[in-house]
């Protein structure tokens, strides 16, 4: 199959945003003046990343990109040595990104690489709690090591300290240590990320994959099914709210915490109640750690916490309390899941055939049962804790340089790669400590302000699916389990899927994620802060959906998303709460607009708009 | 089984009865009712919905000729008859054909018959039901069993008159001229053949059709599959029309791929000729789905049962009947073994059982293919 040129599409420039290139790394481009690369880069298969990326990046968030592409890649082919696949190669085109698994193509390497696998992957397998629990110890004292790592203003004078104790050090100093601290520590922790997740992948892709071959017309939300009701620490910041509603009606505040919107009026409506003193301890103690949970998937700047925004666990409380008291059961149904899922595994085990396949099977679900709760707490771990952590630390960094006149506004920053923010700090502390006005603040907020044009400029312009010539094979676990490069989607990206009018659209299909059929009224919500806005039996539509909106799943009777799989948050809640989802429908919350009349089909992954 | 044959001497103990209603049927009772109403019976035991009636047992077979007393008239006719005889083959079936239908029949029989077609009328909810009435072979332990392919059967017979009629009908058809010369060219004594002779409900189909236990496709034992169109099943399984296709889920029962065709004739019954007549479906109705999501559903739950009893795949003919309540109109007509994936050898997905390391290796090795 042969998708456009990369070079081509370079080519054609969006007028107004020549030179974009210095936005992002320079090993990302596309190039001409290598012959050897150039070739390579024409014969590979790229796809774009559209499930991590919706949007261009800015270019300080290229730094999880940068991280992953290292950390994936060097997991697979220098820590384990995956056999016929080397990493996953990066590409950016107008600020969308684009990734390419490479494969290893001389059998005899192949084979060599084997015993390799065999023996390092065998031992994180075979040893996987034991190696987990050091996980954990490693990943809490990584995110402990950035709480506590400060980023210190420049003082007009130094304490005196500095001399009483010959610390011998300046505020200067720290600045652009402890900035390369927090870059450091950031990639550290993507180290971790990925030191189980491929082989967690692995066994998940390959456990589906046996399903398949037994029983060819299974839906991937059975076999998913087969791994859930395990417990994972994802839904654990939900289960705090819930706690928390439980509490204010138990305390007697709960008419104090439902009468307001805004947080800060709860706080003090609840203080002045009897009780009101112990609910908002509470509250405190769930912050930390649990409300370090992003709003979006924790991969932008833009996803805020919900302690950066305590409206949005406000209302989750709320809606929380209001099903309590309308009598309704807020726990989630794990008994029923359990049993549920402990049907259907037995069912289906019943129906293989024979002897060989029936042990090969639980041999592979007992190991895809074991990689399960890692594939998902590492989320809360890297994406939510660490990064929500992150992200307010590099405000930090930005209120510095907005405090020296290198930026207008904090959220500047984001346009800055953090090489050129190291840059820009040490103009400010040689500035600072000559006591000169920083070079700075004359070039960056220029160039800030074209960035800005040139972002708009690329968030207008869509990005192809795909690009390059597709191989007959793809042996890289990530890219079959995680961005569903199969067959299908490969033709479906090769008819260019052109939306048409919108306006005019009224069948749509997505995912199979979560059985059942129903029809409402249709929620438009782009972001965790709108789900407070949901009606009782809506439609949730969503460009995705991560644990912090757990609680809109307690309103609604259906879910549809723009981006995910049968894996997605979305699906795996909706089929605890047994409502039909269909995901994966890509422009779902383009088309569909709040207050539309919907038929959702999760069994069958189509979508009616009633018009 | 209200009644029992009157013994005869010497057999005082044994109590066989005349009449036997088909839930009273397992597959053990062929040599009772024969074996279409023993299977149903077993069908019955598998927990599905199968059209209700009762069988004419091989006792009240015998009682019919005891009471009718004209057994020694047929010896008479029958005596060395020569097969190869064509033109007296004829006449003496004949004959006796004339005697089994119009001798009157013993006034308990026919009041057993009747009273039990009284009370499938009340079962069904109808003054008079129709009824399909045919002849059930018992003599499966005969080489060729089919020897009494002469068996007739009657369709949307109503009332009793009508319903003693063809029972009559039923029991004369043993003595076709084909089957008396079959008969005595493979030396079965005549006076030890006997029948039986099944009344059942008319399954009066609105929508009706087949259902496999597996993909017909890939043999995956995960699914049912579901043809259905409107009117009786005969344009389904003839292949006269595209029927509406659906994949509904064994473990979940959830409908998985629904395929809605342009179904432009079925078949119904005109009552005036008793016949099933071809129709076009009207134009409006072409292209929506023939079933309601709900019975699909039940449908499936009801192969899903019936293959648990017969513990092996199978192919299931069925009806929606249209003049019953929802939640209890599905009726199955049929169930036989799946032949086409049952009879291949089902190969391992894997040869031996690999440590989930090993297989994930392996698997890594041959990647995904595509295209």
């Amino acid at each position: 199959m042969q998708f456009p040129n990369p070079h081509d599409v370079k080519a054609k420039t969006i007028p107004g945003t020549e030179g974009w290139e210095r936005m992002y790394p320079y090993q990302y481009q596309f190039v001409t003046d290598d012959a050897e690369r150039n070739r390579y880069e024409k014969e590979t298969f790229w796809f774009y990343d559209g499930l991590h990326y919706p949007e261009p990046l800015y270019p300080f968030d290229t730094i999880w990109d940068e991280a992953w592409y290292l950390a994936l890649s060097q997991f697979n082919n220098r820590i384990f040595q995956v056999p016929p696949v080397r990493g996953v190669d990066h590409r950016i085109i107008n600020g969308y990104v684009y990734i390419s698994p490479v494969p290893v193509r001389d059998p005899e390497e192949i084979g060599a690489r084997v015993p390799n696998f065999m023996e390092r992957a065998g031992y994180y397998y075979k040893n996987w709690d034991d190696l987990e629990a050091k996980w954990k110890v490693k990943m809490e004292a990584t995110i402990a090591e950035l709480e506590a790592l400060e980023i210190p203003r420049l003082p007009e004078v130094e304490d005196l300290s500095i001399v009483t104790d010959g610390v011998g050090e300046s505020r200067g100093y720290h600045l652009i240590k402890n900035y390369d601290d927090l870059i450091n520590l950031g990639i550290k922790c993507w180290q971790y990320h990925f030191e189980f997740l491929n082989l967690g992948y692995a066994a998940y892709v390959f456990f589906m994959d046996f399903a398949q071959k037994l029983f060819p017309s299974i839906p991937l939300q059975r076999v998913t099914q087969m791994i859930s009701g395990i417990d994972v620490i994802m839904y654990r910041p939900d289960d705090e709210l819930k706690g928390l509603a439980k509490k204010a009606i138990l305390l007697g505040v709960d008419r104090a915490v439902t009468e307001h919107r805004e947080w800060e009026d709860v706080k003090v409506a609840v203080a002045r109640s009897p009780g009101g003193a112990e609910w908002l301890a509470a509250f405190e103690k769930a912050r930390y750690p649990w409300f370090n949970i992003s709003s979006g998937t924790g991969w932008f700047h833009t996803d805020r916490s919900w302690n950066d925004n305590l409206g949005i666990p406000l209302s989750g409380i709320q809606t929380y309390i209001n099903k309590i008291r309308s009598g309704a059961n807020i726990d989630r149904p794990m008994e029923q899941v359990r049993a549920e899922r402990d049907r259907i595994t037995a069912e289906y085990r019943e129906l293989i055939a024979n002897e060989a396949d029936r042990q090969q099977f639980d041999e592979l679900l007992g190991c895809a049962k074991t990689v399960f709760p890692y594939v998902e707490n590492h989320l809360f771990y890297v994406e939510h804790w660490f990064h929500s952590v992150f992200w307010n630390k590099i405000r930090q960094v930005a209120a510095v340089m907005k405090e020296h006149g290198i930026l207008d506004d904090v959220e500047d920053i984001w346009y800055l790669r953090r090489d050129e923010i190291k840059q820009a700090l040490w103009d400010i502390v040689t500035a600072w400590a000559t006591g000169v006005k920083p070079r700075g603040t004359k070039t960056w907020p220029t160039e800030i302000e074209w960035r800005k044009g040139v972002m708009q400029k690329f968030r207008e312009w869509r990005a192809p699916p795909a690009i390059g010539v597709a191989p007959e094979v793809i042996q890289e676990p990530f890219t079959i389990v995680l961005w569903g490069v199969t067959n299908k989607s490969l033709s479906d990206w090769a008819s260019v899927q052109d939306v048409g009018d919108p306006d005019s659209i009224t069948e749509m299909k997505g995912f199979a994620a979560s059985p059942g059929i129903v029809e409402g009224k249709a929620r438009v919500c782009f972001g965790a802060e709108e789900i407070r806005d949901l009606m009782e039996d809506e439609i949730l539509v969503a460009p995705t959906t991560s644990p912090s909106w757990a609680p809109a799943f307690a309103k609604i009777k259906a879910c549809i998303t723009d981006v995910g799989g049968v894996m997605s948050h979305a699906a795996i809640v909706c089929r605890e709460y047994g409502m039909p989802a269909v995901v994966g429908t890509g422009y779902a919350t383009k088309v569909i607009k709040s207050g539309m009349s919907l038929r959702v089909d999760g069994s069958s992954g189509h979508i009616t708009i009633v018009r | 089984m209200t009644t029992v044959l009157a013994a005869k001497p010497g057999e005082a103990a044994t109590k066989i009865p005349l009449l036997s209603w088909f839930e009273e049927c397992t597959k053990d009772s062929i040599s009772l009712v024969g074996g279409k109403c023993a299977s149903l019976g077993e069908l019955i035991s598998s927990g599905a919905r199968v059209p209700p009636g009762f069988a004419l047992t091989t006792a009240g077979f015998a009682e019919f000729m005891r009471a009718a007393g004209i057994q020694s008239e047929i010896a008479g006719l029958l005596q060395g008859l020569d097969h190869d005889n064509l033109d007296r083959l004829e006449k003496s079936s004949a004959a006796i054909r004339d005697m089994i239908e119009s001798r009157p029949m013993s006034i308990e029989l026919e009041d057993l018959i009747g009273e039990a077609y009284r009370k499938l009328s009340v079962r069904c909810c109808q003054a008079s039901v129709p009824v399909a009435i045919r002849s059930s072979a018992t003599a499966e332990d005969l080489p060729g069993a089919s020897f009494a392919g002469q068996q007739d059967t009657y369709l949307w017979i109503r009332g009793f008159d009508d319903v003693i009629h063809h029972v009559r009908r039923c029991i004369s058809s043993l003595y076709t001229a084909r089957a008396i010369a079959y008969r005595s060219k493979m030396g079965f004594p005549h006076d030890q053949v006997a029948i039986s002779v099944g009344v059942q409900k008319m399954a009066n189909a609105y929508a009706a059709g087949v259902m496999f236990t597996l993909h017909p496709a890939t043999g995956d034992r995960s699914v049912i599959v579901i043809d259905a169109n409107f009117g009786f099943g005969e344009s389904v399984v003839s292949g006269e029309v595209t029927p509406d296709h659906f994949v509904v889920n064994k473990v979940t029962l959830d409908i998985l791929e629904r395929t809605i065709s342009t179904k432009l004739m079925c078949y119904t019954v005109d009552p005036r000729v008793q016949k099933s007549v071809a129709t076009e479906v009207p134009f409006e109705r072409q292209s929506i789905q023939c079933l309601i999501d709900d019975e699909i559903t039940e449908l499936a739950w009801m192969a899903k049962k019936i293959e648990k009893h017969y513990g092996r795949p199978m192919d299931i003919e069925w009806a929606v009947d249209k003049a019953l309540p929802a939640g209890g109109n599905i009726y199955i007509l049929q169930a036989r073994p799946e032949t086409i994936w049952s009879n291949r050898q089902p190969a391992a997905t894997v040869t031996a059982t690999a440590s989930a390391m090993d297989y994930i290796v392996s698997s890594l090795l041959a990647g995904k293919r595509l295209m």
